[in-house]
């Protein structure tokens, strides 16, 4: 059992009292307290949209544009279409961009400047959402003079950017530079070698962090809130305004009308369903994924 | 046939740290040249020189004339070009990961703008013969990845691999350090057949290594070629009295 | 017996070697190599160019009402669009105190978590609870909103705040009828909403502190706690401050959950129980409908405020992480 510490030990730590002992069981306690504080909403926010939005899951919902007010039935199947076509838009512009950043940064970018733009990148994803909406708004509403689906998917590019450049810098840097110098061995150049070897090798990972970046900016409802601004009815036109669940969620929600309370709900579920689908695929392929890397 | 390299005063630097001073050498083509000396002593710096593999370092950079029969190494022709005709070989081998056997081997080619399916498979069917790999794989060249085989066989498919592009020369560094006894002994064995068709430079830290492999052995010490002589005479009468000590086993 | 020999002859090799030179056909890729770090250049600079773009696009947009207001703006009250008269006191107000309830609320809570998850969770429950606390962080603000609405605001009306009213209303902080909606409700959902961030880093920041420091308590005859306390989260505390202002960004810029239950009245008011309004609810509900260019301006200059304020906490947050982590590539935000 445990003998008193020496007078000189610097904790002063005295014998291992009731008060020590009750202590360590209180903040023990303190801890799963705080566990089961944190997953308590997170259990009450999954049960919630499945026992509310389940029920409201149908075929209809899933073809049907929103009916007018007041009126019952109908249901988002142009704003799931619009969110994916936002996103389209979104991956399109940010994807490459992003993953060519990465590429910079860890093949050429060993120096001040891509010092600079990795803090730059990490500052980038601290903006809030809403003001990458007013720039998306600035650059690309009031140049056109309406609301348009390449707004949307303009800010949310802006957002998905960073993410994508500091996770592809960080799979590239994995690969061992034993790999990239086999190639030069054989004469291969140096851009085939970044993307036919070095690229290549980090495949999976770079897709893990596409998808993080995707999954984050799915439910991305403030910057599309006067860009893409939604849409009652189908639009499959890249410069006219364009529905989105998150935003059909968004004005359901704070409606007045019971009905579009119910469907807010399930869009909320199918919404939820797809992005947890996302992480935890990404989750998966990750785990697998990573012993391919290195 | 493998050509010869003449390297004349050759420095090399790391930033402002020289790694290399004044380097003069002829290694004579078709035969197997030892590169011996302690850690540190510039060997491995000395055989990416040759190659132009020691640029790719940031801040490091070389001077002096290399000339690789009758092509200068560092004028004129682009690194890349001299690459494909200088092969290496490193001390860990280093498969492509997410490549099979097949397409490791290929590599070389495929990337240069190779794409003739029936030359390819001629050719890394060859490179893998001649590696003394083939029939160890010649079941499973598409299914296995390259990085499944065991250490010694990953380093003979790395031999295949800088041999399906037909260099002329080919370049070791230290090949057999991550290997086991028995792995060894057959790539050594392999060296002893592959200097017929090319000029081979090995760097070996293993004394018996190089008298067992190679005609010609050039011994460094710190950055300078101390002495390079026939593998026989620096074996058993060196010249030079540092190099006995280091073959007596006096330091390093 | 492989060893020196004498010089031998070359022997004639495959023939198949003077036709192999056209076998390579690539060029030596000079300018390709620089057209495609030209190309990577550009994509790196383009992350530059986007923050230039965004504080170019925030200042000149917000210009008008800066002329017309001045730096006041930021301290008088009025929000009149009828009679254009704009003051963002009372949003910077509604931010700044559904922010910090937040962190009040969620920095206990995330600290406990990590401490938990790292020290005194079973193996086999590590990773899940890791995994369940990144979930948090997944779910979009838009349904954390729809859940604060339907779910959290009737508790709040029906239960908390009566309670909190009559025990506690002497404070002067739980004045007024309990609607639910509000200050509170604000606070609490966004303290939910920042747990998994500063939980996150919290762990990140705990994992980095070396065995031996956990050991070297131990080896004196320490509790746990008194391990934990001592030789990890004294060792970690700059990181996981950085981890608590990281969680302040966050909050600063929370829009659509705030939106959804803060009742979006530019009231200030001591009382945790009425409702306020925050700089980026603002923006959200009034952007679409601002009718007059000084209005819009108003609001873009409440959006570069935002920015300016969530941009340098967040670089200091960054800053103090890094000081832990020694600057290793950060993942993204989840």
């Amino acid at each position: 059992m445990p003998n008193p510490a020496p007078e000189t030990s610097q904790f002063s730590i005295t014998p291992v009292s009731l008060w020590r002992r009750a202590t360590n069981n209180l903040v023990t306690a303190a801890a799963v307290g705080a566990v089961i504080l944190v997953l308590t909403p997170l259990a009450a926010i999954f049960a919630y949209l499945v026992y509310k939005g389940i029920g409201s899951i149908n075929w209809a919902f899933l073809t049907q544009t929103p009916k007018p007010v007041g009126e019952a039935g109908g249901g988002m199947a142009n704003a799931i279409a619009g969110s994916a076509y936002i996103l389209a838009i979104a991956s399109c512009v940010g994807v490459p961009i992003g993953i060519g950043a990465g590429i910079y940064l860890a093949e050429y970018g060993r120096n001040r400047l891509g010092d600079l733009i990795r803090f730059t990148a990490d500052v980038l994803n601290g903006v809030p959402s809403i003001v990458v909406g007013i720039v998306a708004y600035g650059i690309v509403v009031l140049s056109q003079g309406h609301f348009s689906a390449l707004a949307g998917g303009v800010a949310l590019a802006i957002m998905m950017i960073p993410t994508i450049t500091r996770t592809t810098e960080e799979m590239l840097l994995l690969v061992p530079n034993a790999i990239r110098e086999a190639a030069y061995g054989l004469g291969v150049t140096r851009w085939r070698t970044t993307l036919s070897i070095t690229l290549r090798t980090a495949t999976s990972g770079v897709i893990t962090g596409v998808m993080l970046a995707f999954a984050r900016v799915a439910g991305e409802t403030a910057p599309l809130l006067f860009t893409a601004f939604g849409n009652q009815y189908w639009n499959w036109k890249v410069n006219q305004p364009t529905a989105a669940l998150s935003l059909q969620i968004f004005s359901y929600a704070i409606s007045p009308f019971d009905e579009w309370h119910r469907q807010a709900w399930a869009g909320a579920l199918i919404l939820i369903v797809l992005i947890v689908g996302a992480v935890s695929a990404v989750r998966i392929a990750a785990g697998r994924g990573m012993l391919k890397g290195a | 046939m493998g050509v010869g390299i003449k390297v004349e005063h050759l420095n090399a630097w790391f930033g402002n740290t020289q790694a290399l001073h004044d380097i003069s050498m002829d290694v004579p083509a078709n035969h197997a040249t030892a590169v011996i000396g302690p850690s540190g002593c510039g060997k491995s710096t000395y055989v990416r020189c040759l190659n132009r593999m020691h640029e790719t370092i940031p801040e490091a950079r070389a001077t002096g004339k290399v000339r690789m029969g009758e092509v200068d190494v560092y004028n004129g022709t682009p690194a890349v070009q001299i690459r494909r005709r200088i092969g290496m070989v490193f001390q860990k081998p280093n498969p492509f990961p997410t490549m099979s056997i097949y397409d490791n081997v290929a590599a070389g080619l495929k990337l240069n703008g190779y794409r003739d399916r029936r030359r390819l498979d001629e050719t890394v069917e060859r490179s893998l013969k001649l590696s003394a790999l083939w029939e160890e794989v010649k079941d499973t060249l598409r299914k296995k990845s390259g990085a499944s085989l065991s250490g010694g066989q990953q380093q003979r498919l790395c031999i295949a691999r800088a041999l399906a592009v037909e260099p002329e020369v080919l370049l070791m560094d230290e090949p057999c350090s991550a290997l086991d006894p028995i792995s060894t002994g057959k790539i050594e064995e392999l060296i002893f057949q592959l200097k017929e068709k090319f000029t081979i430079v090995i760097v070996t830290h293993n004394m018996q290594q190089a008298s067992r492999v190679a005609e010609f052995t050039g011994f460094f010490l710190l950055g300078k070629l101390i002495e390079f002589d026939k593998t026989e005479k620096i074996f058993t009468t060196p010249s030079d009295k540092r190099t006995e000590d280091y073959i007596t086993g006096r330091f390093g | 017996m492989p060893g020196p020999q004498p010089v031998a002859k070359p022997e004639v090799v495959s023939t198949s070697r003077v036709e192999s030179q056209p076998l390579l056909k690539a060029g030596s890729g000079d300018v390709t190599d620089r057209i495609f770090s030209f190309a990577m250049l550009c994509c790196g600079l383009s992350v530059l160019g986007l923050v230039a773009l965004i504080i170019f696009e925030l200042v000149t947009k917000s210009k008008l009402s800066l002329h017309a207001f001045g730096w006041r703006f930021f301290f008088r009250s009025e929000w009149d669009p009828v009679n254009e008269q704009f003051g963002a006191w009372p949003f910077v107000y509604g931010t700044l105190l559904s922010s910090f309830l937040a962190l009040l609320l969620a920095v206990p809570l995330a600290v406990g978590v990590a401490v938990f998850i790292t020290e005194m969770a079973p193996r086999w429950l590590k990773g899940s609870l890791a995994f369940v606390t990144e979930l948090l962080a997944a779910i979009p603000s838009v349904i954390y909103g729809l859940w604060a609405i339907f779910v959290l605001v009737p508790i709040l009306r029906q239960y908390v705040e009566p309670f909190l009213g009559r025990y506690f209303g002497w404070t002067g902080l739980f004045e007024g009828a309990p609607y639910g909606i509000g200050m509170l409700a604000a606070g609490v959902i966004l303290a939910i909403m920042i747990v998994p961030i500063i939980s996150s880093i919290t762990r990140e920041v705990m994992t980095a502190v070396p065995q031996q420091q956990r050991e070297a308590v131990l080896a004196l005859g320490a509790t746990r706690w008194e391990m934990i306390r001592t030789g990890v989260l004294r060792n970690a505390r700059a990181g996981i401050l950085g981890g608590i202002i990281l969680g302040l960004g966050r909050a600063l810029g929370e829009t659509m959950a705030v939106t959804m239950v803060i009742g979006n009245r530019p009231e200030i008011s001591r009382s945790l129980l009425a409702p306020g309004y925050t700089m980026a609810s603002v923006i959200a509900n009034e952007f679409s409908e601002a009718t007059s260019d000084t209005y819009l301006s108003a609001l873009v200059e409440v959006g570069l405020a935002l920015f300016l304020v969530t941009i340098i906490v967040n670089i200091l947050a960054q800053l103090l992480v890094w000081s832990v982590t020694r600057g290793a590539p950060a993942r993204g935000n989840a």
